[in-house]
């Protein structure tokens, strides 16, 4: 596989609704800020481009069949190749990997990756009707299909396990939405407390509204390029930031789309397949889990998702991640629900399994100088959503993998300040980050490691 | 006396219009100013009925319609699966039907859904449960009845349950649903 380098992205407003323009034309805005930012012209660089991948989740929002077509032929992409990937909430994040692999192979040098969704044209309880349509239609949608309810399900087990609490949880909403309050891009820029999370309306007990993203309409596109493409691109007069930002690592993993079917394993099964070498190198840690698995747990049931442990697991692999705390300075990592932002932590080992809740109130996955007008008993030592994550950014799915994308990139690049117009969300020296796409309540999950060169 | 909503729900619906304001006349000027116009959205009403079919799974939904709850088992280890398979995911051999309707069976997960998907609004709060059953390895998604979902509590995890039969079966999953034992 070749070096690959994703030099440049956009993003469009994320915001409730865009009657305003059509979803091609919300993509074209993502995609024209991505090849202004090199300092291209629009024909030049779609002259040089090779080809693209396109990612929307569903097309009933859209009632359009084939609407990445569409999105290619109003982007004047035609006739490059292309193609559209759909894995639910982890669209983006597969669309990402497909653009890697495009150039990574050789089969391109330069591929744009776009994706968009725009969930605004149907009510929002028709859109949770929609999406409940990605569970299985024999057996779980006709029971009471609503998303909010399986995340609710799986974190109520994540609570009685470990003793998880709502407090905790709505620390993530306090951070994420606070960070986002610096993000122009944002879908809401709000300061909230821990009480105007639990005090919001009740949707699936125990997660209120504050602990639930929104649904959105938006775009994003990033440009992924091998060496000889960054060449050709720079030939021709592109402006292309330094140092530039690499795609070290990308990691994938899937589960039963069913939550009941996940399997329940034992603590050597555990051991042996799931955790991670850090883990496994650790006396202490091992002894920890013999304990919990003594307690009655078993893996992943439905409290974890054995996807995002296992994409995490080939990520670092790939991309030569031992510690993940210590060699990662941010994630950007797919928190539709707090639950499964304090679930992900312990995915990609940014603490055990069990450890969480804590984590997430420890103040180690904030950002440094922010103010949050909590009591943190912890500095920070990882930043998770600086962005202000899905629960503040919104979720336009097909493009919410790609959002990440954009921000990381400009967080490795040093640009933050540039493209915000604020420095605050700007990590000093970040060298390496994740991003993180998940699906369906666990079924598809994508990890990738971006790095400045 | 509890507060009115800050503001009215928003429906789709209206008045038919056949007209709306355009240039009189067409101009350089006036084609540059249509740019500035609002949207228009109309609506677009969509229905479909799907012919379903339940396939390997159909036994499943004829038991609940004989008050039977059924579940898959592979026959050379045993794994059970409380939601049916048709096969086994470690073997890839066709499982087998077996009867876990007197199965001792407790909540694993559970929450009050107090909003849902458009069509299980109107059956809001209503609770969700997964079902754990002796013996059996995996899970079933269903609803629990009984109980008051204002008093939500991690102490219903590991309740005893009893199954439930609707009488008029609507060969839906919830021709089965469940209430404290």
């Amino acid at each position: 596989m070749r070096p690959v380098y994703a030099i440049s992205g956009g993003v469009s407003k994320f915001t409730k609704s865009r009657p305003d323009k059509t979803f091609g034309a919300i993509v074209k805005e993502a995609y024209d800020y991505a090849i202004d930012d090199i300092g291209l012209d629009f024909p030049t660089f779609t002259r040089l481009v090779d080809g693209s991948v396109a990612s929307y989740f569903s097309d009933h929002f859209t009632r359009q069949l084939m609407a990445g077509i569409m999105a290619q032929d109003y982007l004047g992409l035609v006739p490059k190749p292309s193609h559209r990937v759909e894995g639910g909430g982890a669209t983006g994040g597969l669309c990402f990997q497909e653009a890697w692999k495009s150039v990574a192979s050789g089969h391109m040098d330069i591929c744009a990756a776009y994706g968009f969704e725009t969930m605004s044209h149907v009510e929002t309880w028709k859109g949770n009707e929609f999406i409940a349509l990605a569970s299985d239609i024999s057996f779980d949608y006709p029971v009471g299909g609503f998303y909010s309810g399986y995340y609710a399900m799986m974190v109520t087990r994540h609570m009685k396990e470990y003793g998880t609490t709502v407090e905790q949880m709505a620390h993530v909403s306090v951070k994420n939405h606070i960070n986002a309050y610096f993000n122009p891009y944002a879908q809401k820029r709000n300061r909230y407390t821990i009480e105007d999370v639990r005090n919001s309306p009740m949707v699936a007990w125990p997660l209120t509204r504050l602990d639930i993203c929104v649904m959105s309409d938006g775009a994003a596109s990033t440009i992924l390029v091998s060496e000889e493409g960054l060449k050709k691109l720079e030939d021709e007069g592109a402006k292309i930031a330094r140092p530039l930002v690499k795609v070290t690592g990308i990691g994938r993993g899937t589960d039963a789309m069913r939550m009941s079917d996940r399997p329940h394993v034992d603590y050597d099964f555990f051991i042996e397949n799931y955790a991670t070498p850090q883990e496994k190198d650790s006396d202490e840690t091992l002894a920890y889990y013999k304990e919990l698995w003594d307690r009655g747990t078993r893996y992943p049931g439905v409290h974890s998702f054995r996807a995002g442990r296992t994409a995490g697991n080939m990520a670092y692999k790939h991309a030569g991640i031992y510690d993940p705390v210590k060699e990662l300075d941010f994630v950007e990592l797919h928190d539709a629900y707090t639950s499964s932002e304090i679930q992900t932590y312990e995915d990609l080992g940014l603490c055990r399994y069990g450890e969480g809740g804590e984590f997430a109130a420890s103040g180690e996955a904030f950002m440094p100088g922010v103010e949050y007008d909590l009591n943190l008993p912890k500095q920070p030592t990882i930043p998770v959503n600086p962005s202000g994550g899905l629960i503040a950014c919104g979720h336009p799915v097909g493009a919410t993998g790609l959002m990440q994308a954009v921000f990381a990139i400009w967080q490795l690049q040093g640009s933050v300040e540039q493209h915000f117009g604020d420095g605050t969300l700007q990590l000093k020296d970040a060298q390496r980050g994740a991003i993180h796409s998940h699906a369906g309540t666990g079924t598809y999950v994508t990890v990738s490691i971006l790095e400045r060169e | 006396m509890s507060k009115l909503p800050s503001k009215r729900p928003e429906t789709l619906g209206g008045y038919i219009v056949h007209n709306i304001p355009f240039p009189a006349e067409i101009t350089p000027e006036s084609l540059e100013w249509i740019k500035q116009m609002a949207p228009i959205q109309i609506e677009q009403p969509y229905q479909i009925t799907y012919l379903h079919s339940y396939a390997q799974d159909s036994p499943w939904f004829a038991a609940l319609t004989n008050k039977k709850l059924l579940a898959n088992q592979d026959a050379g280890s045993g794994y059970a699966y409380a939601t049916p398979r048709g096969h086994d995911m470690y073997s890839g051999d066709e499982t087998k039907w077996i009867d876990i309707t007197e199965k001792t069976a407790k909540i694993h997960a559970f929450t009050v859904c107090h909003f849902g998907s458009e069509e299980f609004l109107p059956e809001t709060p209503f609770v969700l449960i997964l079902v754990e059953f002796e013996g059996v390895n995996t899970l079933l998604l269903s609803r629990l009845v009984g109980i008051d979902p204002m008093e939500a509590t991690l102490d219903w995890i590991g309740m005893e349950l009893k199954p439930k039969f609707l009488r008029n079966s609507k060969l839906k999953p919830t021709d089965v649903y469940f209430a404290p034992a």
